[in-house]
């Protein structure tokens, strides 16, 4: 059994058809990449598996670990161990970092059945991501995202996967805005955190990060389909020829 | 208007049995106060929304109810009673019931040399010469009829006295009890803080009532903040759900002299919290800061009145206001900056949160200025829970009630985090995480988990 295995998802937003019949199988172990022009879905297949409720599902069936993913709210869906990394992650005046990580783990935690980790228990471990992401430990006690730069956002969401340790892990547009150096150290962040129970979905535009993050599979999404799939040379192939060839197949592939 | 003075015999016949045995019925210039603040009220009695400062509230409600001043029911109370409303860490906590105070039922603990604590009855009574120039000297009852009302009905209250130099480090804390009655009862407790010249102070106001019925509790406080003193005043309204409260603070500034006000409007079905300090000495602060919060039918009216009457002050209003079901919540925020008042630094903000469709604010920043060298700004914004926030919060496995409380503690911690570390601090905090709990418990997607993100979401300028 895969550990995600999405059939025929049909999504619409605002009864504009978005999603027009994804198929998509990933194990355990695994690392995919759905590249794919702007406005080919790739975010909003992304928000779906996080549960977002603005995205009506209209058709299709998603089932994560055997269970119904589409039946799950968004904090049920991060229970069972799915953690996305937001685009544009939020800003949220008011609420620490550091409190608002160990809310997180301990709302996981105790949907789990294990026992909270007090304040003392979580610096130790919080400290030692925050070496691995090059973060400075000042903007922990600051306000969640407020006032940080795009690659400290960026470099945020990694932390919070970091100590979240999910079991899929749906990066969207990670890369997007960030310079080399950032890149690499967000990229190597989530490079460390392969293992053979975890599986991660990178969501991106351009083929810069699998660089990092080599791929097991690249699927190229243009307008609402999975149009071809592949190994990492695909995404190579992608970067010398440009989506332009996609999407011809795109059309193609649409039913008269 | 007929309607708004349809009661004012049974405040004739209570005043005029009043003023015949009210503690310093005897001494002329307290005696002419009282019944020049009468007169003033039966003139204009009470305000209708064609008053430009009472646009948005109406007290009608108050107008047509048959008030009685509230019995003695100082008797009916125990100390045991009073427990859960306690603060713990406070220098004294002096009791009032019914605007009446109740030594039995108050904390006297030890404060410095220095400080007098005590009640304005007993003052008036024992030692009036040290209140007489002060006690209605800085209210203008001519500006407000319930401040009249108040005047004519004076009597008991706090009155503290801070000696100069002297520095009270602990809270000195003022609870005032509402307890039903049969009848429909009004109390009119009168404070009078006069703080010396390098003083430094905190004083709390907790208002709340006991039992349900119609109460009315209509208050002033004038503070008097001599040169240079450093004085925090908290005003915590908590009464139950058919109440109504009016409160007016009245702060007189000398030269340098540094004054926080906070209020925190949590209870009651109409309250109006009037702030109006006057910035009489140059070099003087004035920060205001407040939070209200309201749900079901409550009716929340702040009207701040910052005036600058002399050069290189500097006043901040921060206000935010919560509001859910058909709560009305009212922003009035006036500056005024007299001819003198140059290189004046005034700054005025409200930020709202709706949290259902029912709810209303009325926010109305007014400035008038006569001096030509000064900053004045202002903002309002009006927002909900941003379901990109509540989304974050909840793809990270934070339950939804779980998240709505968070977004609202944080949008309430902005006012929390003005307030200096401390006894009151704790005590306002526990008091609007309670509040909060319940308001994020009780919204309306919290029980289908089904929250409409289609709206926007994002904060509205309209400052």
């Amino acid at each position: 059994m895969s550990l995600l295995e999405i059939k025929n998802l049909h999504v619409k937003v605002d009864n504009h058809e978005i999603l027009k019949g994804i198929d998509l199988k990933v194990n355990a172990g695994e690392v995919h990449s759905i590249m794919g022009p702007n406005g080919s879905g790739k975010s909003t297949l992304a928000q779906v598996l996080a549960r977002r409720e603005t995205y009506a599902v209209s058709a299709g069936e998603v089932s994560y670990n055997g269970k119904d993913l589409l039946a799950m709210k968004p904090e049920e869906a991060a229970c069972e161990g799915i953690f996305m990394a937001f685009q544009y992650p939020v800003e949220i005046p008011g609420i620490s970092n550091a409190y608002f990580l160990r809310s997180a783990l301990n709302a996981i935690r105790k949907y789990r059945g294990l026992d909270e980790i007090d304040a003392m228990d979580f610096l130790p471990m919080f400290r030692e991501k925050l070496k691995l992401l090059d973060m400075d430990e000042k903007l922990m006690n600051r306000s969640v995202n407020e006032g940080f730069s795009g690659g400290e956002k960026k470099r945020n969401e990694i932390l919070q996967m970091a100590v979240l340790e999910p079991t899929l892990a749906i990066l969207d547009e990670t890369d997007s805005g960030l310079d080399i150096d950032a890149l690499r150290i967000v990229a190597q962040g989530v490079d460390a955190m392969r293992n053979p129970e975890r599986a991660i979905i990178v969501v991106t535009h351009y083929q810069r990060l699998l660089n990092y993050i080599v791929p097991d599979f690249v699927h190229v999404l243009v307008d609402g389909r999975i149009v071809r799939s592949g190994g990492p040379e695909l995404a190579l192939e992608l970067e010398e020829k440009g989506y332009g060839s996609m999407e011809g197949e795109a059309r193609h592939a649409t039913p008269a | 208007m007929i309607t708004a003075t349809q009661h004012l015999e049974s405040y004739l016949e209570s005043f005029s049995e009043f003023e015949k045995l009210a503690a310093g019925h005897a001494l002329p210039w307290l005696r002419k106060l009282r019944q020049d603040a009468f007169a003033r009220f039966c003139e204009v009695g009470f305000p209708t929304t064609h008053d430009e400062d009472w646009r948005f509230t109406n007290v009608s409600a108050i107008a047509q109810t048959p008030f009685r001043l509230a019995p003695n029911a100082r008797g009916q109370l125990s100390q045991k009673d009073l427990e859960p409303y306690r603060v713990v860490g406070v220098a004294c906590q002096l009791v009032f019931v019914n605007g009446r105070f109740a030594r039995e039922l108050s904390l006297l603990g030890k404060l410095p040399d220095g400080v007098k604590v005590s009640n304005l009855a007993g003052e008036i009574s024992s030692n009036p010469g040290a209140i007489e120039p002060h006690l209605g000297r800085y209210l203008d009852i001519r500006r407000d009829a319930f401040a009249a009302l108040n005047t004519a009905f004076m009597e008991d209250g706090a009155y503290v006295h801070v000696r100069r130099g002297t520095l009270v480090d602990d809270p000195i804390c003022l609870l005032f009890v509402s307890t039903g009655a049969d009848a429909a009862s009004m109390s009119h407790p009168r404070n009078l803080i006069v703080a010396e010249e390098d003083s430094q102070a905190t004083f709390v106001e907790d208002y709340l009532s006991l039992d349900g019925g119609a109460v009315f509790s209509n208050t002033v406080t004038e503070l008097v903040a001599g040169d240079h003193t450093v004085l925090s005043h908290y005003m915590i309204e908590r009464e139950h759900k058919q109440a109504f409260n009016i409160s007016t603070l009245r702060i007189q500034q000398r030269r340098g002299a540094n004054v926080v006000s906070h209020s925190v409007l949590l209870g009651g079905a109409l309250v109006r919290n009037n702030v109006h300090p006057m910035l009489a000495g140059e070099g003087g602060e004035c920060l205001i800061n407040g939070l209200f919060i309201g749900n079901g039918h409550q009716h929340l009216d702040n009207y701040m009145l910052v005036e600058h009457a002399s050069p290189r002050c500097g006043s901040r209003q921060f206000y935010n206001g919560i509001l859910d079901g058909h709560a009305h919540g009212v922003f009035h925020g006036r500056i005024i900056v007299h001819k003198d008042a140059q290189k004046t630094d005034a700054k005025q903000n409200n930020r709202n949160l709706l949290l259902s469709d029912d709810a209303q604010i009325d926010t109305k920043p007014q400035l008038e200025i006569y001096a030509d060298d000064v900053k004045c700004t202002h903002g309002a914004t009006i927002g909900q829970i941003e379901g990109d926030a509540l989304f974050y919060l909840r793809s990270r496995g934070i339950d939804e009630v779980s998240a709505r409380k968070l977004l609202l503690f944080a949008f309430a911690s902005e006012c929390l985090d003005r307030m200096k570390p401390g006894p009151v601090r704790k005590h306002v905090e526990g008091l609007i995480y309670h509040c909060l709990f319940q308001m994020a418990s009780s919204a309306p997607g919290a029980a289908t988990g089904n929250h409409g993100e289609d709206s926007a979401r994002n904060w509205e300028e309209i400052g």
